[in-house]
């Protein structure tokens, strides 16, 4: 392809000609070069992109996993640098992802089989001091229990980073909601709110999604919204608010996995199993529990999962 | 003919009616003095996008494109990294990936301890032997090894690279004027463009994974490099230089026998500079994919374990703290060392090498049998995990509502109020009175370049945003201010206090801000006082140390002087030291703002608005052009400040006698 590939090359063969060492790839003849899946920063999408890389590996990829930031892997992707990534949820990754799926170079090879969820949260000590949750109509007789000195008398309300969209600032204009809602730059600083909260007992209302350890280890619920449709948010006639889109909850949206687009070619066999890969929200959820909770090694949970799950992961090599 | 002086008093006069009429007027009728006219903003964001895909996609250098080129480039940068982290992290591999081979094991830890305390003995004595022994020893026993040894490995590659790249280009500069010129502005932007804007572009040119990273943070660390050898050369007596030219040297031989050893100790100043900025980037560079320390402050940060974070992080800082004493050490051993090459054996002129190789040998060839002697044992790691989880808990469950108290009151009373204020001003008149600000402190030049550079603030249509972040920055470099001067005037008076806060600012300097920043919104919520603390913390070290130096070098003779005429120490303090230190002291705040704009990319993880969130925006969307831009907004604002502090200090310096 390019020039130092092709010195690359010729000093591998070099130093590999004696070895003749490159004959135990598994059943097909397909590249040895290592498969690159990326690995970011939260429990639930290592153990996805673990698993994978076992499966793969045992049916005789060559695979390594690279870390790598949930976006800016995107810049890998296109340029083949990087291979598979195994968790872009539509919540909050669908922009970048269709950025990069415009330019051709990156193709979203289907659903993982989970569901991304994420809506207004409240712990559940917050249900005896506003009764009528979870019902989103009782928010507002509530503003005041979640108002802070800064907000008064509006209620606050914990959004997500405005990178990820979420519509949040409408949904409280269309629903007359009585909330200021302030975004959080980072996830890690919307869980440090809750725990921080969570500790005091105190007030506390803002945007959680799962799968995610969060809401294992604090107790507490999703706001029920009027139910997400896709006219609710295009059309401000539909709903509650005749003049308003967004007067409704958030759709809850597939997690993806997305590629880049030469892996059809050089892997044919590794793309279909990577297409084929499906995993629920339940055992994912206890996945993430037992190692983030329960302290247990990510590596020991996933080979428990794959001992346990055999036939099925059998079926996505074959 | 008017003077100067009242030319400036009338000049001031007329902004401040100016403005005051154009508030009154209001936004409704003057709209364009308020908000940037959309058809008179730049179209800079787009047109640095198209230049970049061009650059990726199209350059051709002629025989090789660019994007082979920098590809080339990491290819080859890829090979030292590779080898570092094959010795100290994973062992020596054949192949890629999961099929590759180990070779060799890594360097045992023992070995790697008992090392860097050889090299600490020679370079220093005992002392400084333990002290990186202790270093290392807490990276093995609190379960950090092999991540920080995949840091130190990166470490190792890019701080050499940094320096001989940043040395050369300061040679360069001093032979020829025309290219120090043309460096210099390079060189500000290279330590003011916030990391991340540039993030996607090396992404794109050099390839996913540690060498990006690699590069990034060479970037980043090398401007000080140059500057020192720059002014380091420059300071070499010409009585040496014009010696050496008599002696019959070829130019060459002038810079490698006399310019060079001569500005040496001086040089190993900058080197000390580059690994300390390259472990400041560690946290950045592992976002894209360099792993090691920084990959598990963030993980932990995901996670909400404070002490794994803080313990990730101390590990960051007492590397740092072994290696920046370390090459110390070894920059003052170099200025005497005397080559007394005679006739003795290998053995006996290199001691400390053989000594070293004997025991790597001995240690290794253990290691291959016992198993503790290779990797350091889980079992025997320790963790205070828990106790900084609990203390934060603590205090946030009995005192958050006292805190709570304060910050609404600083909120109410301050933020907001600034804020407001700031965000009223019209645009023209705010850009106007800094031109007038760079006239009056340091003539029409000045004046001309911070108008443009605030100009273009304005039009590209980030005014707001630059607006908010002056809020953000000034109102935490007043913070800062207060906090730090007293500290330092404190530290300078008291000597033991004085050696304490040195230990507490290279630590508060060190340390990743990330560590910190997960317990400060536990305690302040997210919002603009979270960042403001986070600000305040990082960037204060520059205040306390400047102050601290500016009056421990006060001449001893006014001292005495005052002392002789009967001043009381308060008057001491107040009418000699402190008034002869303010200049030095105005440039701790100068690099206070430096500092507190390299925070902005962090506090908009705390949800702040202003140009540091831009950068992330655009990081997030991979959007080249919008990052640059705001980058540069956040260049020009350190830049224009920076020139503004120089010039007002040159003044004070010339009115003082002082140079």
């Amino acid at each position: 392809m390019t020039s130092h590939r092709t010195l690359k090359h010729l000093l591998m063969t070099g130093i590999c000609a004696g070895a003749l060492g490159f004959s135990n790839i598994g059943f097909s003849a397909e590249s040895s070069d290592p498969i690159k899946l990326t690995l970011h920063d939260w429990t639930g999408q290592l153990v996805t992109t673990n698993i994978m890389a076992e499966v793969l590996k045992s049916a005789g990829y060559n695979i390594e996993l690279v870390q790598a930031d949930y976006i800016a892997q995107f810049a890998g992707l296109k340029t083949g640098d990087l291979h598979v990534a195994m968790e872009m949820w539509e919540t909050t990754g669908r922009d970048a992802m269709d950025e990069a799926t415009a330019t051709g170079k990156v193709e979203n090879i289907g659903e993982t089989g989970m569901q991304g969820i994420e809506e207004w949260w409240y712990p559940s000590y917050m249900k005896e001091r506003c009764p009528g949750l979870p019902n989103w109509e009782a928010l507002n007789d509530c503003a005041e229990e979640f108002a802070t000195p800064e907000t008064a008398p509006k209620g606050r309300y914990v959004g997500a980073p405005v990178t990820w969209g979420g519509f949040d600032d409408e949904r409280v204009e269309a629903l007359e909601l009585d909330y200021e809602v302030i975004h959080a730059g980072t996830d890690a600083a919307l869980f440090a709110e809750l725990e921080s909260a969570y500790q005091r007992k105190a007030p506390i209302l803002l945007w959680v999604y799962a799968p995610h350890w969060a809401p294992s280890k604090y107790e507490g619920e999703w706001v029920q919204f009027p139910k997400y449709s896709a006219e609710c948010y295009n059309d401000p006639s539909a709903g509650i608010n005749p003049d308003m889109a967004y007067d409704c909850g958030k759709p809850s949206g597939p997690i993806w996995k997305v590629a880049w687009s030469g892996v059809k070619d050089k892997w044919p066999g590794a793309y279909s199993a990577i297409e084929k890969f499906e995993l629920n929200n339940d055992e994912m959820g206890q996945m993430i529990t037992a190692i983030d909770l329960d302290g247990a090694e990510l590596d020991n949970v996933v080979a428990d999962w794959l001992k346990s799950n055999e036939s099925r992961w059998k079926a996505w090599i074959e | 003919m008017i003077s100067r002086k009242t030319g400036l008093r009338l000049g001031w006069t007329a902004l401040v009616a100016l403005t005051t009429l154009i508030i009154i007027i209001g936004k409704s009728e003057l709209k364009w003095a308020f908000k940037v006219p959309r058809d008179w903003r730049l179209p800079l964001k787009k047109e640095i996008s198209t230049f970049m895909d061009w650059l990726i996609n199209t350059a051709d250098l002629g025989v090789l494109t660019f994007y082979e080129l920098t590809r080339g480039i990491s290819w080859i940068l890829e090979l030292p990294l590779n080898l570092a982290t094959g010795i100290f992290a994973t062992g020596i591999l054949q192949g890629e990936g999961s099929a590759a081979v180990q070779l060799t094991q890594p360097v045992s830890w023992l070995a790697v301890i008992l090392l860097v305390m050889a090299i600490g003995h020679y370079a220093q004595g005992w002392r400084l032997s333990i002290l990186v022994g202790v270093c290392f020893t807490y990276l093995a026993v609190f379960g950090q090894w092999e991540s920080a040894m995949l840091t130190l490995s990166s470490i190792l590659i890019a701080a050499p690279i940094g320096v001989v790249v940043g040395a050369l280009l300061g040679i360069f500069a001093y032979k020829w004027r025309w290219f120090e010129k043309v460096i210099t502005p390079v060189l500000d932007l290279m330590q003011t463009v916030p990391v991340f804007a540039y993030l996607v572009p090396i992404l794109f040119l050099f390839g996913f994974g540690p060498v990006a990273a690699m590069i990034a943070t060479i970037i980043y660390a090398m401007p000080p490099m140059v500057r020192i050898s720059i002014l380091s050369l420059k300071q070499v007596p010409v009585e040496l230089s014009e010696a050496g030219a008599m002696s019959g040297c070829t130019s060459l031989q002038q810079l490698r026998k006399v310019l060079i050893p001569s500005a040496l100790p001086s040089l190993m100043i900058g080197v000390n500079q580059v690994i300390m900025l390259s472990l400041n980037m560690v946290i950045i560079a592992s976002m894209i994919g360099a792993g090691g320390l920084g990959y598990d402050v963030l993980s932990a940060l995901r996670r909400l374990d404070i002490g794994g974070g803080i313990e990730s992080g101390v590990a960051i800082v007492v590397l740092a703290i072994a290696l920046d004493r370390l090459s110390q050490a070894l920059a003052e051993r170099s200025e005497h060392i005397t080559s007394d090459v005679g006739k003795k054996s290998f053995v006996q002129s290199h001691p400390y090498t053989t000594a070293s190789v004997v025991m790597l040998i001995v240690i290794s060839l253990g290691a291959s049998v016992i198993g503790w002697l290779q990797t350091y044992p889980d079992s025997m790691t320790i963790t205070t995990g828990d106790f900084w989880s609990d203390l934060v808990k603590y205090i946030n469950v009995n005192y958050f509502d006292q805190i709570e108290a304060v910050k609404v009151f600083i909120l109410l009373n301050v933020l907001g109020p600034v804020k407001r204020f700031l965000l009223m001003l019209p645009w023209p008149m705010v850009v106007l009175g800094v031109a007038l600000l760079g006239y009056q402190l340091g003539g029409l030049k000045l004046s001309a370049l911070t108008f443009c550079l605030m100009l273009f603030c304005a039009l590209v249509g980030l005014w707001d945003k630059t607006m908010v972040t002056v809020y953000l920055c000034g109102i935490s470099v007043v913070f800062a201010g207060l906090i730090g001067i007293p500290m330092g005037i404190l530290g300078a008076e008291n000597k033991v206090f004085g050696r304490f806060l040195e230990t507490v600012i290279d630590t508060l300097q060190t340390l990743p801000s990330f560590v910190y920043l997960m317990p400060v919104v536990m305690l302040f919520r997210v919002g603009d006082f979270a960042a403001m603390i986070a600000v305040v913390a990082y960037s204060v070290a520059p205040a306390v140390r400047y102050t601290l130096h500016g009056i421990r070098q006060v001449d001893p003779q006014l001292v005495e002087a005052g002392v002789a005429s009967g001043c009381t120490r308060w008057q001491l303090l107040t009418k000699i030291k402190l008034k002869l230190a303010m200049p030095e002291i105005m440039l701790g705040i100068n690099q206070t703002v430096m500092l507190a704009l390299s925070m902005l990319v962090i506090t908009a993880l705390v949800g702040t608005r202003e140009l540091g969130q831009e950068v992330y925006i655009a990081l997030t969307k991979a959007d080249t052009g919008r990052g640059i831009v705001a980058g540069l907004c956040v260049a020009f604002l350190a830049i224009t400040t920076d020139r503004l502090i120089h010039a007002g200090v040159a003044k004070s310096r010339a009115r003082l006698g002082l140079n």
